[in-house]
């Protein structure tokens, strides 16, 4: 079964019980432990820490895509955008959980869908623009965020590795943007 | 030694003991710092949820590493700061080395916009009581 198919069929069973996505009725889980676990496990480098948070931040993408393919607020469209987004942030997460495995540390685990939902504020989302307005929030802070976090890596490798996926979430950022009809920036330098 | 060699230690003396401007020095704009805590820390952290990063509301002036049920790391909660303006600039800064092992590696290079964020963060809206229908 392909991502997209698990989608709709999680979506068309949450749609059975209600239209838009309450935190109770949130109940999949992509993981038990809490990035708790990981963060008090002996004394990471800073790299790893660091790249850790990044995986948290992953984590939290993945998921809030996750709850909106599942609020059954989205166009069949959008929702395969959505899919394909989500993919985006699970190779991301792959990608830098292997690099805190070179490192020797162990890359931090996701929290519930139901807290996700909680902390995004989830329930208070009502309908598609909602949706794609949370979804760009999220992707502007994360290309932000990762241009922000290029210059406390140690590693130069992992300086390519962030403006990569700042890269990506900018992408993210400017296709939310067109759905919502932004205006295109006027100056240059968008983000950072 | 020659007043040129001598110059030269005197002028390096100098530079190392005056820090770059510090945002905390200038006047920030609540207003603009709101909209860059959305774009810039908003990926990551909110006002009145633990998330990547723990919740914001009142954070100035509260010691580092206290927010409830927030996994701090162990370099931010042995290093004994407080969030004052000062301490929020040098964070911003260069968080890995105000506390070196933290989780947050993101900078904020421009002092304005530093100063902005800090003003926002210290804002009556922002300063106040958890609104209870908040929810990021």
């Amino acid at each position: 079964m392909t991502d997209q198919m698990r989608f709709i069929d999680r979506r068309a069973a949450l749609a059975l019980g209600t239209s838009t996505l309450s935190a109770a009725g949130v109940l999949a889980v992509l993981g038990v432990a809490t990035p708790r676990s990981a963060f008090a496990a002996g004394a990471p480098t800073q790299d790893v820490q660091l790249l850790n948070a990044a995986i948290a931040l992953e984590h939290e993408g993945i998921a809030a895509y996750q709850i909106a393919a599942e609020s059954g607020l989205l166009t069949p469209d959008v929702l395969k955008i959505g899919i394909t987004f989500q993919g985006h942030h699970k190779q991301h997460r792959d990608d830098l959980a292997s690099a805190v495995r070179r490192l020797g540390g162990q890359p931090v685990a996701a929290k519930a869908l139901s807290a996700y939902a909680t902390d995004l504020g989830a329930g208070s989302l009502k309908d598609q623009t909602g949706v794609l307005k949370l979804a760009l929030k999220l992707e502007r802070g994360a290309a932000n965020a990762y241009l922000g976090l290029i210059p406390s890596l140690d590693q130069t490798d992992f300086h390519v590795l962030a403006a990569r996926m700042a890269g990506d979430e900018a992408f993210h950022a400017a296709t939310l943007g067109n759905a919502l009809g932004e205006a295109i920036p006027q100056k240059a330098l968008i983000f950072g | 030694m020659t007043p040129l060699r001598f110059a030269i230690p005197a002028v390096a003396a100098v530079l190392m003991v005056c820090p770059p401007a510090a945002a905390a020095s200038l006047p920030g704009d609540p207003q603009r710092g709101a909209s860059l805590y959305e774009t810039r820390c908003g990926a990551c952290h909110s006002l009145d949820a633990n998330r990547i990063g723990p919740s914001h509301r009142g954070v100035v002036g509260r010691r580092a590493g206290v927010v409830p049920g927030f996994a701090y790391t162990q370099a931010l909660k042995a290093s004994g700061l407080v969030w004052t303006p000062s301490n929020l600039d040098r964070w911003l800064t260069a968080p890995t080395s105000l506390a070196k092992g933290t989780a947050m590696g993101f900078r904020m290079p421009a002092a304005q916009d530093r100063a902005d964020v800090i003003a926002y963060l210290a804002s009556p809206a922002v300063a106040g009581a958890k609104r209870p229908a908040a929810g990021r």
